[in-house]
């Protein structure tokens, strides 16, 4: 039955331990909408039916008698029960969902907290070891995860649909959100809140771990199994090293790491952003009429400012990612690029770059930059104004 | 006696009246111009958003396109269009009085409104606006786009709202014919009188609040700008003040032709006079106490989030009162099946629907899933512009005979409305299911499971296009060839059927003196 109605009505996996009694108000609310609209409109359809012109069911003419308010044959104490009880069916949707709303607004007190910045247009997470990644939080199933938030800019949302549930994440405020996802596995995080021409690209993704891979993890110390659909571009997780990484290789999972795969291509595919196929070195239009040589300087200086010196065609949707990525994960990157210099830029040419083998750690230390910081000094002020 | 078309003639007696009647037909082009912009967009939406992909926009040129078609159709189409147009022409009529309380005061108000629709259109020449048209802080301080214009615009067409509600209020209260007591007024009036209520006391806070976004926008003044000691979800408070009465402003008007359309044709008195009116009272006081329901997940405090959860269920119970009237007002007429009542049949399910759905919303744990989602989207477009368009639509054929002195043809009448309303469905019911599959409102681009029920929503937004060029079509054509109409040609009771058709300049050939009720179906219809 619960699987049926999720179904039906479209709805995500309930992956956290409160999606499945949200989901069950949320049945009990919409079937009893359905069957208020469709009973009020057969109703009417009905009485257009019944009491049309020329059946001679109607109390006028001649003169009808009835006094000046009445109520067209039905009894007050009818009309209030049936407000009575509709109130009545309100007020029992809004204890119930309001209870609901309680269990999601307090977390239990052995939740572990990771900090999260939303960043024009990016998720940035640092967990309680001192690691950090962009673009996917690491949870471990089973336990209560609390995640303090923050943006840096302007108004973003943390919004995670399989666990139905978003929090609002505010300058200048530290907003809370918590879950418990019940098994491993991959679920996407979407921004909620309108935050600019990047809105619909600002999307991340958790994933959930087995506790002990999750510890391995967030250590660096190993690279954990996951399965599930991958957004972007694969890139197999391994479980033993079997070689040191080339620089390229580095710089592509930091890519993909960071995000950038998901506007730019590798292959030259024309999508949100310049492909890097045949990029560097190219000779590339300006938006301002210009031209320059895509050099190491040039790919370097876009990943600080992205906005400075735009490829003609494009909107500057790019956060910039000047303490965010490290210095050799920027020097990675950029070799990357130089390493896709041969491919076509025609889409279809060139094959995928075979899958790297080898391993780098996924999570990078943290900077002093570290998100969410200065904040964290002020744990459980959600809704204070600093 | 020479009708209000033709009494005097030449473009200049059209732009410098200070007849109520040709104001509200000035408004009733300027609003239409603003709802076939407001589609256009609407339009161009629907088709980026055939393919997950980018098709033929970019990020930055789709965010000004919902901006701008929220703007238009929210301040410049939704909040103005019943009151001014039908408000304006009707309302003095239904008291038995020759004008508006201020004349002077209406003609500036329909210029006012267009300076500020200019001011609103001329942001789009000035590289638009992407804020949505919630104008959410820190975004629509910090972004570079023409936000100020805009906000300005919008500004000035609510100093427009504000004259109009001003007059009407007086004209109520002054101008009401001999003997016509105040429970005795066409429900009509009593939904214009609330809403101008609402336009008084509210639209001040928006002009207030925009004008702290212009200003920060402009200087950088760090009003909403927490690195200032701003507080950016301050704005959500003082803009929800306005604008979740605002929705009630759109929807009041539309409840009042409801009342007049279902009365007038099944020739039956409203099963509770009282009922209608007094609801709409309650819905304006009420409305003021809920703006707290669009930021459940903003930063609330779970206190807040209770409260404004149980006063938005206050809302949909005097909405209810209302639906049960006008479906009992039904039982026992003499219907006469007409577009106007196809509208009205619609709208009962769109708003039924949409009224419950939005009770849903206002429960908060589903809310937290629902909010800013297409689900969302779906809803406030089912209960404002599922309403307030049907009824619209349904006010024009309603009174077309009485405004122009000619029948619209009826069949085509029921053919465009059903391609209306049908098409309405369709847009709209696969964007709730957008929002329980999680879609994020405001996305250009998205991941590619949702794509076949934006394909669906898209098909449906082009049956809805068609239903509404045809009924343009032979609403054009029936002004100009439409057989003349008789004067009270649904045999309606209520009081502006007693003017001729159309009205002369002062409404009456003689001062009217109220001697039965708007709704005395059983009293023969005596001039």
């Amino acid at each position: 039955m619960n699987e049926f109605m999720r179904k039906l009505l479209m709805l995500p996996p309930q992956a956290s331990t409160l999606a499945r009694s949200i989901d069950y108000l949320h049945y009990f609310v919409i079937i009893t909408t359905m069957i208020g609209a469709a009973g009020v409109a057969a109703l009417t359809l009905y009485f257009l039916i019944r009491y049309r012109e020329g059946t001679g069911r109607d109390r006028n003419p001649p003169p009808d008698t009835r006094p000046h308010h009445a109520r067209g044959g039905v009894s007050l104490w009818f009309e209030l029960s049936v407000f009575g009880g509709l109130l009545a069916l309100f007020v029992v949707w809004w204890i119930i969902g309001f209870s609901q709303f309680i269990r999601i607004a307090e977390p239990p007190p052995d939740s572990m907290t990771i900090y999260v910045v939303g960043k024009q247009w990016m998720w940035s997470f640092a967990y309680p070891h001192g690691a950090g990644s962009n673009g996917v939080l690491y949870v471990p199933a089973g336990r209560p995860v609390k995640l303090l938030m923050t943006s840096r800019d302007v108004i973003h949302s943390f919004y995670v649909p399989d666990f139905r549930l978003k929090t609002d994440v505010v300058p200048g405020r530290t907003t809370q959100l918590w879950f418990e996802v019940k098994e491993p596995g991959r679920h996407p995080v979407y921004c909620a809140e309108m935050c600019g021409p990047g809105h619909s690209e600002m999307r991340a993704e958790v994933i959930a771990l087995a506790d002990a891979d999750y510890e391995r993890m967030i250590q660096g110390l190993a690279q954990a199994q996951v399965a599930g659909p991958v957004q972007g571009l694969a890139i197999p997780f391994e479980a033993e090293p079997r070689e040191p990484l080339s620089l390229a290789a580095m710089g592509q999972r930091v890519a993909a790491e960071a995000g950038c795969l998901r506007c730019h291509t590798v292959d030259g595919t024309p999508h949100i952003a310049p492909t890097w196929a045949g990029l560097y070195d190219a000779v590339i239009p300006l938006a301002d009429g210009t031209q320059l040589i895509a050099d190491a300087a040039y790919l370097t200086r876009s990943i600080m400012d992205p906005a400075a010196e735009i490829h003609r065609g494009f909107t500057n949707v790019m956060p910039s990612y000047q303490g965010i990525l490290t210095a050799p994960q920027i020097g990675a990157i950029v070799e990357y690029i130089h390493s896709l210099r041969d491919v076509s830029r025609s889409p279809g040419e060139a094959p995928l770059p075979a899958p790297i083998q080898g391993t780098v750690p996924l999570v990078t230390p943290l900077e002093g930059t570290a998100p969410g910081e200065p904040r964290a000094a002020v744990p459980n002020s959600t809704g204070a104004t600093p | 006696m020479t009708s209000y078309l033709t009494e005097t003639t030449g473009i200049k007696s059209w732009l410098l009246t200070k007849d109520h009647k040709r104001i509200g037909l000035l408004f009733m082009i300027a609003t239409a111009l603003a709802l076939i912009l407001g589609g256009v967009f609407a339009l161009l939406l629907r088709f980026e958003l055939v393919n997950p992909g980018p098709d033929f926009m970019d990020g930055l040129t789709y965010n000004r396109m919902f901006t701008h078609h929220g703007i238009v159709m929210v301040f410049l189409f939704m909040v103005p269009v019943i009151p001014t147009v039908f408000g304006n022409f009707f309302l003095p009529m239904m008291l038995g009085a020759p004008d508006v309380a201020f004349p002077r005061l209406n003609l500036a108000s329909f210029y006012v409104y267009c300076a500020g629709a200019v001011i609103v259109l001329a942001s789009l020449w000035f590289g638009g606006v992407d804020t949505g048209w919630t104008f959410y802080t820190p975004y629509s301080t910090s972004s570079p786009t023409a936000v100020a214009t805009a906000a300005f615009g919008v500004f000035v067409v609510g100093v427009s709202s504000i004259l109009t509600g001003l007059n009407f209020i007086v004209t109520v209260h002054t101008l009401r014919a001999k003997n016509l007591k105040w429970m005795e007024m066409p429900l009509f009036v009593w939904a214009i009188y609330a809403t101008a209520i609402i336009q008084v006391i509210a639209t001040p806070v928006l002009g207030m609040s925009l004008t702290l976004v212009a200003v920060d926008h402009a200087w950088a003044l760090g009003i909403f700008d927490p690195n200032m000691g701003g507080d950016p979800v301050l704005f959500q408070h003082l803009f929800w003040f306005y604008s979740h009465p605002a929705v009630y402003i759109m929807i009041l008007p539309a409840m009042g032709v409801v009342s007049e359309v279902v009365c007038t044709f099944s020739h039956n008195r409203p099963s509770s006079y009282r009922a209608i009116a007094f609801s709409s009272l309650g819905i304006a006081f009420i409305g003021f106490l809920t703006w707290g329901h669009h930021m459940f997940v903003a930063g609330m405090s779970v206190l807040d989030v209770g409260i404004f959860g149980i006063l938005s269920m206050f809302v949909a119970i005097f909405s209810a009162i209302k639906v049960f009237t006008w479906t009992i007002t039904l039982k026992h007429g003499r219907i006469r099946f007409t577009t106007p009542m196809l509208y009205f049949f619609g709208f009962m399910f769109l708003f039924v629907f949409g009224g419950m759905t939005g009770v849903a919303v206002a429960t908060s744990s589903l809310d937290v899933h629902w909010t800013d989602t297409y689900f969302v989207v779906a809803h406030f477009h089912f209960i404002m512009v599922g309403g307030t368009l049907t009824m619209y639509l349904a006010a024009i054929h309603y009174w077309f005979p009485k405004m122009f002195g000619r029948m619209y043809p009826e069949r085509w009448g029921l053919v465009g409305a059903t391609g209306v309303i049908l098409g309405f469905i369709f847009t709209f019911t696969p964007q709730f299911l957008l929002g329980n599959a999680g879609m994020p409102r405001r996305y250009w681009t998205y991941p590619a499971e949702y794509q076949w029920l934006h394909v669906a929503s898209t098909a449906g937004a082009t049956i809805l296009a068609l239903g509404l060029v045809v009924t343009l079509g032979y609403l054009i054509w029936a002004l100009f060839k439409g057989p003349r109409a008789e004067r009270n040609p649904w045999d309606s009771r209520s009081y502006e059927w007693l003017a001729p058709t159309p009205p002369p300049v002062h409404n009456f050939e003689a001062p009217l003196e109220i001697t039965r009720g708007p709704y005395d179906y059983h009293l023969p219809e005596s001039p």
